[in-house]
């Protein structure tokens, strides 16, 4: 070994991203090429400032003149809400239990997980326009709607769930001889019941927003009545509306912080 | 959690000392139980005032598996010739509005997300004011932002994209805000002990440490802006929602259920093309 150390490789201490830039570049080439395939001109954008103006002027004042029709809409979207968010966690309860890879075996466990990921792909408006052909018009057609939607969000937490719970408090029970429907209600729903109730009250109010929606297809609540005042270009009613919904989504969220809170 | 009647004391005065091992256990306390059973009675009143007062017509109900019956009859077999002719363009359209939406909402939440962190932006009224917007968009569904887009730029994808762009900057802003305040000081400290401006802190200390967020969150809003540019046409948002409408309300059952399929393709792929990068990034 010689006294005279070797020159340490040169380093830049900020290197270039060679890899980040290719990917902007990539991006950008994107972006222009689908704007144009959308037809997304700077023109057009112009004239929409024009056009939002207007349509911003017109929503002001809010009218609340038909505050009936309004409060008729909102209690049945709540209504809708309610129902579902019950209705779908009844149906997750099982459901869940059957999709636990842990508890179920593989022949029951794949179906009732392939059922649950269809729930959760279609959008909920899809699954309205289908049980509005079904059900008819009406609040029935939302109820069923969004218990699809819930089964589908709450049946896969649920699922997960169950599958990360201690198996030891379950043979345990086992052990004792106990039957099946006693190993679930005292070695398995006690783990996971504080979750589930979470579950339970965040479907509660993602299903009141989505509740303020179905009516768009004719699945009953305010929707509907959001939908008709629109095409009738009733923009102050429309801003009416807008601000009852926000507010009661805002009031739920806080509601259901603080029961979380609560409950911790 | 738990509560034990009777024992103790009595072990005590007596000498029994066998007494604990004889007491009553009682998994919650009655303060606990009271307020068990006071939630499960608002529930139980809940479910009975919207039983009660909800307007279902019985007369729908009765003939439901009939309808039902009668629905997938005629969606069986799907149409899927009618695939190629309209729905593969309508269901191209959708992805672009899906993507162009979400780097758009990206665009927009950024200054959001800066303005919203405690730790970039010292002004609490600032904080406050980026907060109120981030809860304005993530308050407003989608398909509302769809009709006010509508009414703005005329039916049509444009329309779509701005409303998948506004609906995705609270959730946007909101994670990111998160990110950006759970970040480490001491490579931004450095940088401007060292005299860096500030878009060089913000490129060289801020970026390296959110971008593993940065990623997630993209790929998660994009998954969800799938799922829901697929609806925005029933509004004239354009997308594949407008070719759903039309078979609708033609009753082509048949052409629904195609475009139903390729929906329901198209979300499953994106929801397990999202999962492999995620895996593969994180």
């Amino acid at each position: 070994m010689s006294d005279t150390t070797l020159p340490a490789p040169r380093r830049t201490p900020f290197a270039p991203e060679w890899g980040m830039r290719v990917l902007g570049a990539l991006l950008v080439a994107y972006l222009v090429y689908a704007s144009t395939q959308l037809d997304l001109g700077l023109g057009r954008f112009v004239t929409g400032l024009g056009e939002g103006g207007r349509f911003l002027a017109r929503m002001f004042p809010p009218n609340f003149a038909r505050w009936e029709l309004l409060l008729e809409g909102m209690v049945e979207s709540i209504q809708i809400a309610v129902l579902a968010t019950v209705g779908g966690i009844i149906l997750s309860l099982p459901l869940g239990l059957m999709a636990a890879r842990n508890l179920a075996p593989w022949w029951v466990s794949g179906p009732v997980r392939a059922f649950i990921a269809v729930c959760r792909s279609l959008h909920y408006v899809i699954v309205a326009i289908l049980f509005v052909k079904a059900l008819g018009f009406g609040a029935l057609a939302g109820v069923a709607a969004l218990i699809v939607a819930s089964v589908g969000f709450v049946a896969k937490l649920f699922a997960e769930a169950v599958e990360e719970i201690s198996m030891k408090q379950v043979e345990a029970v086992r052990s004792t001889g106990a039957s099946g429907m006693a190993v679930l209600l005292y070695g398995v729903l006690p783990q996971v019941a504080s979750r589930f109730v979470g579950f339970g009250l965040y479907q509660l109010d993602s299903n009141l927003r989505n509740s303020t929606l179905v009516g768009v297809v004719g699945a009953g609540g305010i929707g509907g009545t959001l939908f008709a005042a629109f095409k009738r270009f009733d923009y102050d009613f429309v801003s009416a509306i807008l601000i009852t919904i926000i507010g009661l989504i805002l009031l739920a969220e806080v509601v259901s912080g603080r029961i979380r809170a609560a409950m911790q | 959690m738990s509560a034990a009647k009777g024992g103790d004391a009595m072990s005590a005065a007596t000498g029994d000392t066998l007494a604990p091992l004889r007491r009553e256990w009682i998994r919650h306390t009655p303060g606990e139980r009271l307020v068990r059973w006071a939630m499960f009675l608002a529930v139980v009143a809940a479910v009975v005032w919207a039983v009660r007062t909800i307007d279902i017509i019985p007369e729908f109900l009765a003939d439901a598996p009939e309808q039902m019956a009668d629905l997938l009859v005629r969606m069986w077999p799907p149409d899927l010739a009618y695939y190629p002719r309209t729905v593969h363009a309508a269901l191209v359209e959708t992805l672009h509005i899906a993507t162009l939406g979400t780097v758009f909402g990206f665009v927009m939440a950024i200054p959001l997300a800066l303005m919203a962190a405690r730790n970039i932006c010292r002004v609490p009224a600032l904080n406050a004011l980026a907060q109120v917007g981030l809860v304005a968009s993530r308050s407003v569904n989608s398909l509302v932002w769809a009709l006010i887009f509508v009414a703005v730029f005329g039916p049509g994808a444009a329309a779509g994209v701005f409303a998948i762009a506004f609906r995705s900057i609270g959730f946007v802003g909101k994670l990111l805000a998160e990110a950006l305040e759970e970040m480490n000081p001491g490579p931004r400290e450095a940088l401007r002990a060292a005299g860096a401006p500030w878009g060089a802190e913000m490129l060289k200390a801020v970026w390296p440490q959110v971008r593993p967020a940065v990623w997630g969150v993209a790929l998660f809003r994009w998954d969800i802006n799938v799922r829901e540019s697929a609806v925005l046409g029933l509004v004239g948002a354009g997308g594949i929602g407008v070719v759903l409408e039309d078979a609708i309300n033609f009753f082509q059952w048949d052409q629904v259920a195609t475009i139903l399929l390729a929906i329901l393709a198209v979300v499953l792929i994106a929801e397990i093309v999202v999962t492999r990068v995620r895996a593969g990034l994180l």
